[in-house]
């Protein structure tokens, strides 16, 4: 072998090396963020399946000697910390919302996308700015407004507001996956003269299934997860949802730790089967949350 | 005519939710700028016209202000102040929380993205993982963090400065959220941990939009794989780094939940939405908490119609 084929072939095996050290760094630095985004999953599994006498801030990190279900029976139905009730409250409160609110949002995207009208993008815009702000902003004069009228208190309140502040991203997700349907379905059916109505139910609802699972999810998510509106506006504790009796739960230092944290997972639970299940979804719901993603 | 027919229907059709966001987002809004500029101080409400909550939320004389955070810094709260001195802390918490918060979350998502960009086996396993924290609410995420980040010492001491301790790095271990200084940063670092992920989709999806033809021809010229990065793929990350910024500062000047979950109502972790909440529930002073509400609403205008309306004007272009 001649002294360049030498030298170019330890030059290579010197880059592969390289190669091989960078994807080697790549992965553990990878893993390395995985770990830390999984370890409070680690420490809420382990100490709620603590029992009560093991649950000592000492042994905090160890793995339980003896797995119990004691904290997550009394975090589900206990008398003292269950929070059955209260995941009840949330589901009453989550289903109508996530429904009514994604349904409207299809019938405005659809308009705002395929059957526009002169100033519709401005429409748009006029709508959109409402998934910005801070409901903070609008807070003491909506309960005034609830007051005022006499609506019924708790859950139906809670929905009517959901529904209501849910309009701009609802609208914004369908309204981006209406754009990309072949304008050819849409001119072929007004040239069959089928009204508006019609075309939506006949041409463009049958193909709207993947926009709504990703609204539907984002909806569910951020209705299940809202602490904001209920502790506003929700005054009788028997109808809390359930991130309410969570913080209230959990906020008190005589609450076993171990408990503590079988509530935060319970109350964790119907979001994140939701994210394992169709996390694709959810992750194109983020996107569109992005406006541009 | 047959015009209006044609566009007639959909109109129609928008129009209650152009009712229903045109008295809740945008009637409220306007009728809670007037609470703030109301005398509504305690539970009587009354109709008078006063900027009283407004000067409380502005320093008239900022010298005054400095003393007080001086003050503060070294223990001597002696000094008398006009203005509403929970607020000035309100405001230092929240830039030091906004500058952890969006700096980190940002740094880590783009880097994450930039680690998985030119594909990694797993990638769709470890795309779940960093992105798992946004299906959980701020709340059951604060339960656990509280006790990571818990400062208590000695034998009481868990989290963090337990699993330091047993590491032999005790000398990391701190007083977290309630430390006098740092504390809105060490509350930063969950909202980094849950939107990291978020963030890193984000910039995965930009780096991905670049076209490849772009890159090889960068590689056919001779460019070593981090120039392709800094001179082809990095200009191209300019809308999404802008968007990410976007989100994560508006994020940041809302936070309520994660806060309350932390820290309580106490006042060495408050920031502003948090403050509101106690001025209406404890105070019953809502013209000043309607005054807070308006200054964040301001704060966050200023960050999303600029960018709605860049939005918008692409959309029309392409």
């Amino acid at each position: 072998m001649s002294g360049a084929a030498v030298a170019l072939e330890s030059q290579f095996k010197r880059r592969r090396r390289r190669r091989v050290g960078a994807q080697i760094l790549k992965y553990a630095a990878l893993a390395f963020v995985a770990l830390i985004v999984l370890m409070p999953v680690y420490v809420l599994l382990v100490a709620s399946f603590k029992s009560g006498s093991e649950a000592d801030p000492s042994r905090a990190w160890a793995l339980p000697e003896v797995w119990s279900l004691d904290a997550w029976r009394e975090a589900w139905n206990g008398e003292q910390y269950g929070l059955l009730p209260f995941l009840e409250n949330s589901l009453k409160l989550v289903i109508p919302a996530t429904l009514i609110s994604t349904f409207i949002g299809s019938l405005n995207g659809f308009v705002l996308s395929r059957w526009r009208f002169p100033g519709s993008d401005l429409v748009f815009l006029f709508l959109l700015f409402g998934m910005f702000i801070p409901y903070q902003a609008v807070m003491i004069p909506l309960i005034q407004i609830f007051i005022d009228v006499d609506f019924p208190d708790g859950i139906p309140r809670l929905v009517f507001a959901h529904i209501v502040y849910g309009i701009p991203i609802t609208t914004l997700i369908f309204r981006s996956y209406y754009a990309t349907i072949p304008n050819d379905l849409i001119e072929a059916a007004r040239m069959d003269r089928a009204g508006m109505l019609r075309t939506y139910w006949s041409v463009v609802l049958p193909i709207s299934a993947p926009a709504f699972v990703v609204t539907a999810i984002w909806q569910f998510t951020s209705i299940w997860n809202d602490f904001l509106f209920a502790v506003f506006i929700v005054t009788d504790p028997a109808q809390w949802p359930v991130t309410v009796a969570l913080n209230n739960t959990t906020g008190s230092i005589v609450t076993p730790y171990n408990v503590q944290m079988a509530a935060a997972l319970i109350a964790s639970l119907p979001t994140l089967i939701v994210y394992i299940l169709l996390g694709r979804y959810f992750m194109r719901g983020l996107m569109a949350g992005a406006l541009k993603g | 005519m047959r015009k209006i027919r044609r566009w007639g229907p959909g109109l129609l059709l928008v129009s209650p939710s152009i009712v229903l966001i045109a008295i809740f987002v945008y009637g409220l809004i306007g009728w809670n700028v007037k609470v703030s500029l109301s005398d509504w101080r305690q539970s009587q409400q009354t109709t008078g016209f006063d900027t009283g909550a407004y000067s409380e939320l502005f320093p008239t004389n900022t010298g005054e202000v400095d003393d007080f955070v001086k003050g503060v810094a070294t223990g001597d709260q002696s000094t008398t102040l006009t203005t509403d001195p929970g607020w000035i802390i309100d405001l230092h918490h929240a830039l030091l929380f906004t500058v952890t918060f969006v700096g980190g979350a940002l740094l880590m998502g783009a880097v994450l993205a930039f680690l998985l960009d030119k594909g990694v086996k797993g990638e769709g396993m470890f795309r779940a993982i960093y992105l798992f924290p946004m299906a959980v609410s701020f709340i059951a995420a604060g339960v656990v963090w509280r006790w990571l980040m818990n400062p208590a010492p000695g034998d009481r001491s868990t989290g963090f400065n337990l699993l330091f301790d047993k590491l032999g790095l005790g000398f990391l271990g701190n007083e977290w959220y309630l430390g006098q200084t740092w504390g809105a940063a060490a509350l930063a670092i969950p909202a980094v941990w849950a939107l990291s992920g978020y963030i890193m989709a984000l910039f995965l999806a930009g780096f991905r939009g670049v076209p490849e033809e772009l890159r090889e021809a960068a590689r056919m010229d001779g460019a070593s794989e981090w120039r392709v990065y800094r001179h082809v793929v990095f200009p191209h990350l300019t809308p999404v780094t802008f968007s990410a910024l976007i989100i994560l500062g508006h994020i940041s000047i809302k936070v309520f939940d994660l806060i309350v979950a932390i820290g309580g109502k106490q006042l060495i972790t408050q920031t502003p939405a948090v403050y509101m909440w106690i001025l209406i529930y404890d105070s019953r002073d809502y013209a000043k908490g309607a005054a807070i509400a308006t200054l964040l609403l301001v704060g966050i205008s200023v960050l999303v119609i600029p960018y709605l309306i860049y939005t918008i004007r692409s959309e029309r272009e392409s």
